[in-house]
């Protein structure tokens, strides 16, 4: 007798799918170490291991099947797991006991199917090749690339929300995209009318056509496009290609054909356990029906995933009771929100709604019958209220007196529901089921640092729609605990970057490594400190940035004194003090950009930007626009940027002061200037204002007597208006306030941290701020504008600086070894000039193109 | 610091089949990167001249997987936790200069090759 020798590994595991949910499944048996004990097989129809499919889009979008995947590709192996990937499995043989494939017979133990969903395509005469293209797989996205070369309008079947996630994916193909949907109006499922009439109005106004109620009766051929379809009132549309995205159906064959139970509308019929009629077989995911339902989201099949895998591992369960389908989407860019009960079809419900036309906006907030609970919510427009909302009706948070505050445009006052109202209960990441309890028991185990605990807990890292809640809680947990939020500049530097300033200064400290030695960690650095710290050195110093100590502190675009684009490739900024150029200046940049054929843009800041330039073009192209006068913009600094300037009293019949000659001056004072972040000025030449100077970081408004003097405002992301500092100045005691006031911030603020938002950390706020800056209460006023007049006596174009020094010239070469420009770089022409070609274009271009 | 000329400094994983001379050791910049054309391929090179193990070369993939633009080359070289890694300049990702590995999508990897210098000259190691 030889039974001696069996196998530890027992029992046999056969898991046929290896999508989402499949690999969870892998993933699950792995970490509870079942994986040690049972002889796993997956089998997998498509080629590639298993990827995300939630973010199938950004395939068109750049991202290729690699950095999709949702493992490494040695994962399976690693673990002992026998991955048979491009293998479909035919049949299930349950007498047997065995799978049959190509491959021929896989004995198992138990089974799990995860076999996912395929699209439906209705049966329509003449749909086929390009005209009836699917939405599902990395293979159908090939497909549909290769159907929009040539082509030039493309349709969507189905209004749902992959169909339009798929005409966005058509329009990122370069196409004129259509949207054809059988339902009087978008998303059926998820929206009411309102909201689907506000969403139609603002995909259309993306230029998306939408036409609802159209049911396709047949495709012919088309006399202007491929195809056309003949719908059944008689109207027609004609396209190129046609992409059927009208729902999808679970993938129960090899189920149905070993006669296990189905689900009354299709799916493998499984209990709370996950196990269908046949108790050696599992089903989850979107090929599972539960109680009748098919679910067609990922947290879900994650949840059923973990239910099978803990039963595996012999494990205590929590049972599949079925899963929210709240869902919170950006669709062309469009925030829509849909949370349990959209539609208020509960008897007795009642909504709120808020309709904003001028932005097609809408909100509807669902309650129960008795006014004490959210029930669901429908938004579109703004997904910023999908949290707190989602967090009331999942926990059945008491509403506010005034429930219709959780809908109406954020103020000052809006209640949002803090991360201490949230019970432990409440579900963070519904993805990876986290709860507010699990954060809370990892912070109690002494994590401090986000990272850590999104891999500890892997919250946030599926859809990603709850990072910044997350966040929230995280933050206020450490906080209650007395931890306080670690404000070290990162893991080399234990101080804030204010305290580093005094440091340097103090203790006259020239360079980053003395810098590290004396008062830092390890011998590096990191792409934190550097920059924060060269920084530092270029305010207190003033050093040119191209000193070669200075080189490896800083990002590409202070490095090569340039803004590097998404391509690779940089734009130049030249300085247009104050908007003011010559006519001769202005030929030279036209004639510069045609020269290098460079992209041409008037920028919001009043001059102008070219783009497109390769590292090997900068020194040639700086060369030439020095030549003729121009020199740096420090668009690529933490720096001055622009003083915008209006015409002024010099041709407007209302200036009252010389804004344009006030501006230049400004402008060539502090330009070169390095802060913590970059600084706008304007300057107006009477309170109409044009030059816009109160969203500035400093704005000066001309009046009869002199100047007011306003500080501290910003536009950008957080728009916010600036101060009045000081009021009828003359010029002296203007640019004095304004070297106190800029040297101040540059001392005292955050690494990254504009004006307006210092100012707002400022204890004392405005008043404090102008005793320091006016009364001069610190005593300080001396000896910042003998520090401001050092970096003013000390400026140099940087550009001109490096065109004078062979060494630093070499840095300025894309191959060390080789003169030719990247060949990776391709454009496109398009009204009349290049523009970096997209990833889908790529194809179009002939391999042999001259680039430059 | 001393330009010594027949120094030999290898990378810790400096095995290989043949070297490459790539560039000459005034190519480099201390403590950043410069990129070179290896038949096709580009190779970003980043040079320690004292780091705590003395002088350390390495070699990895100029092309950035989330831009697709061969932008590594261009970015900032660091330490975290211990790793020395480069971050991308475009949206700051890092990758271990020793292995390619990313620190926050672990699914990617950059191709590294062995890398060593050989006096005046920048060698690679190719199968
Ligand atoms: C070129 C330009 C857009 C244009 O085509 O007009 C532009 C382009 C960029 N802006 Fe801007 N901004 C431009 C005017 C503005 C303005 C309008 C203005 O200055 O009057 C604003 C709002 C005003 C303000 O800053 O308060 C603006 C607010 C931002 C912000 C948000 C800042 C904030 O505090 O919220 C960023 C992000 C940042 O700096 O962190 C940003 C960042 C950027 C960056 C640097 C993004 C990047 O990292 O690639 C872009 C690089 C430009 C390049 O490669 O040359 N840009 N940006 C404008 C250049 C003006 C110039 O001549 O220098
Ligand atoms: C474009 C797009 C966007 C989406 N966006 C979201 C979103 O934002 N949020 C969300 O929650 N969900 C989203 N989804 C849905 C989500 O992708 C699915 O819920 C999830 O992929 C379901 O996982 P699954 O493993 O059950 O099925 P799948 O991922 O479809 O995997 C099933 C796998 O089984 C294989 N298979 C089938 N039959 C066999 C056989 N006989 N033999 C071998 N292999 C077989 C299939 O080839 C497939 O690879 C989106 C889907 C798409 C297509
Ligand atoms: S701000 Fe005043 S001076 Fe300047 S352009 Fe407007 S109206 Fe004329
Ligand atoms: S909810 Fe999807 S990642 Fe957390």
């Amino acid at each position: 007798m030889n039974s001696i020798v069996t196998s530890i590994k027992s029992e046999r595991l056969v898991i046929v799918g290896n999508g989402m949910v499949g690999h969870h499944c892998v993933e699950q048996l792995i970490e509870r170490g079942v994986t040690g004990r049972c002889e796993v097989h997956l089998f997998g129809e498509e080629r590639q291991r298993a990827y995300d499919r939630v973010h199938l889009s950004e395939y068109f979008g750049g991202r290729d099947a690699d950095s999709l995947a949702l493992c490494e590709a040695d994962y399976y192996a690693r673990h002992g797991v026998q991955a048979h990937l491009g293998v479909q499995v035919l049949q299930i043989d349950r007498a047997r006991r065995e799978v049959v494939t190509c491959e021929g017979r896989q004995p198992y133990d138990r089974l799990i199917l995860a076999t996912g969903s395929y699209p439906f395509v209705p049966p329509i005469a003449g749909a086929e090749g390009n005209s009836r293209l699917v939405y599902r797989t990395l293979d159908d996205l090939d497909a549909i690339r290769a159907a929009a070369q040539g082509a030039r309008r493309g349709v969507v079947v189905g209004g749902g929300l992959l169909g339009l996630e798929a005409a966005n994916a058509l329009k990122s193909l370069g196409l004129e995209a259509h949207v054809v949907e059988f339902a009087p109006r978008l998303m059926p499922v998820q929206l009411d009318a309102e909201g689907g009439a506000a969403l139609k109005a603002r995909i259309e106004a993306l230029g998306v056509g939408v036409h609802l109620s159209r049911a396709t009766q047949e495709i012919v051929i088309g006399e202007e496009y491929a195809y056309r379809m003949n719908f059944q009132d008689g109207e027609f549309l004609e396209t190129d290609l046609i992409v059927f995205s009208a729902g999808i159906r679970p993938q129960d064959a090899l189920a149905r054909a070993a006669g296990l139970e189905l689900g009354a509308r299709g799916g493998v019929a499984v209990d709370n356990d996950c196990r269908t009629s046949d108790p050696a077989i599992y089903a989850v995911g979107e090929c599972a029906a539960w109680n009748g339902s098919v679910f067609g989201l990922v947290a879900p099949g994650y949840s059923m995933a973990r239910t099978v895998a803990a039963q595996l591992a012999g494990e205590a369960h929590a049972p599949f009771t079925g899963a929210d389908m709240s869902t919170k989407l950006k669709l062309l860019g469009v925030d829509v929100g849909s949370i349990g009960d959209a539609q208020g079809a509960t008897p007795g419900s009642k909504s709120y709604r808020f309709i904003d036309e001028a932005s097609a906006s809408y909100r509807r907030l669902v309650v129960s019958p008795d006014g004490k609970t959210v029930i669901g919510a429908v938004l579109v427009g703004d997904n910023s209220y999908y949290d707190t909302l989602l967090q009331y009706a999942q926990n059945g948070i008491r509403l506010p007196a005034e429930p219709s505050g959780l809908i109406l445009p954020v103020g000052e006052g809006a209640p949002a529901l803090g991360a201490d109202a949230l019970p432990d209960t409440a579900t963070i990441c519904s993805c990876h089921n986290v709860s507010k309890g699990a954060v809370c028991c990892q912070v109690d185990a002494g994590v401090i640092d986000l990272g850590e605990l999104k891999a500890a807990t892997k919250a946030a890292t599926g859809c990603g729609g709850c990072a910044a809640l997350l966040k929230q809680v995280f933050e206020h947990e450490l906080s209650a605990r007395g931890v306080e939020v670690d404000k070290s500049l990162c893991e080399h530097f234990a101080h804030t970057r204010q305290a580093l300033y005094g440091i340097v200064r103090v203790e006259g400290i020239r360079s980053f490594e003395e810098l590290l030695a004396r008062h830092g960690r390890g011998h590096v650095g990191c792409d934190i400190c550097k920059p924060a710290v060269g920084s530092i050195l270029a305010s207190c110093w003033n050093q040119p940035i191209t000193d070669p100590a200075l080189i490896p502190l800083q990002d590409t675009n202070d490095t090569f004194m340039a803004n590097m684009q998404k391509n690779g490739t940089y734009s130049i900024v030249p300085r247009i003090a104050g908007g003011e150029i010559t006519p001769d200046k202005l030929i030279v940049l036209g004639e510069v950009a045609k020269k290098y054929d460079l992209y041409t843009k008037i920028t919001g800041g009043q001059r102008i930007d070219l783009f497109g330039a390769q590292l090997h073009q900068l020194p040639d192209i700086w060369g030439e626009l020095i030549a003729a006068g121009f020199e740096t913009g420090h668009a690529y600094g933490k720096s001055l940027r622009t003083v915008k300037s209006c015409v002024g009293s010099t041709w407007c019949r209302y200036g009252v002061q010389d804004s344009v000659g006030m501006a230049l001056f400004l402008e060539n004072r502090y330009k070169g200037l390095r802060a913590p972040h970059k600084i706008k000025f304007a300057v107006s030449g009477c309170t109409r204002e044009c030059a816009e100077a109160q969203s500035k970081d400093v704005g000066v408004i001309a009046t009869d007597k002199g100047w007011n003097l306003y500080v501290a405002g910003n536009g950008g992301m957080r728009p916010r208006h600036a101060e009045l500092l000081a009021t009828d100045l003359d010029d002296e005691t203007l640019v004095r306030y304004i070297d106190r006031f800029l040297m101040f911030y540059v001392r005292t603020a955050d690494r990254l941290q504009r004006t307006s938002v210092w100012r707002e950390s400022l204890e004392g706020g405005l008043d404090y701020l102008k005793e320091v800056i006016v009364a001069d209460s610190l005593n300080l006023a001396a000896e910042l504008e003998a520090q401001m007049q050092h970096v003013v006596d000390t400026y140099e174009c940087e550009w001109a600086n490096a065109l004078k020094d062979e060494e630093k010239l070499k840095r300025f070469r894309t191959f060390v070894n080789d003169a030719r420009p990247d060949p990776d770089i391709h454009f496109v022409k398009e009204r009349g000039q290049r523009r970096p070609a997209r990833a889908s274009e790529l194809h179009l271009i002939p391999v042999a193109e001259e680039v430059v | 610091m001393s330009q010594p000329t027949a120094v030999r400094v290898e990378s810790p994983s400096a095995r290989a089949a043949h070297w490459r001379p790539l560039c000459s050791r005034r190519d480099l910049v201390a403590n950043s990167g410069v990129v070179a054309w290896l038949d096709g391929e580009q190779v970003a090179l980043f040079h320690l001249p004292d780091s705590e193990t003395g002088e350390q070369v390495f070699a990895i993939a100029n092309k950035d997987p989330k831009s697709g633009a061969n932008v590594i080359g261009r970015g900032l070289l660091g330490q975290l936790k211990g790793d020395l890694v480069i971050a991308s300049p475009l949206y700051k990702q890092h990758f271990r200069l020793a292995d390619g590995g990313c620190l926050e999508y672990p699914e990617q990897r950059l191709k590294v090759w062995p890398v060593r210098l050989n006096g005046d000259a920048v060698e690679v190691g190719i199968e």
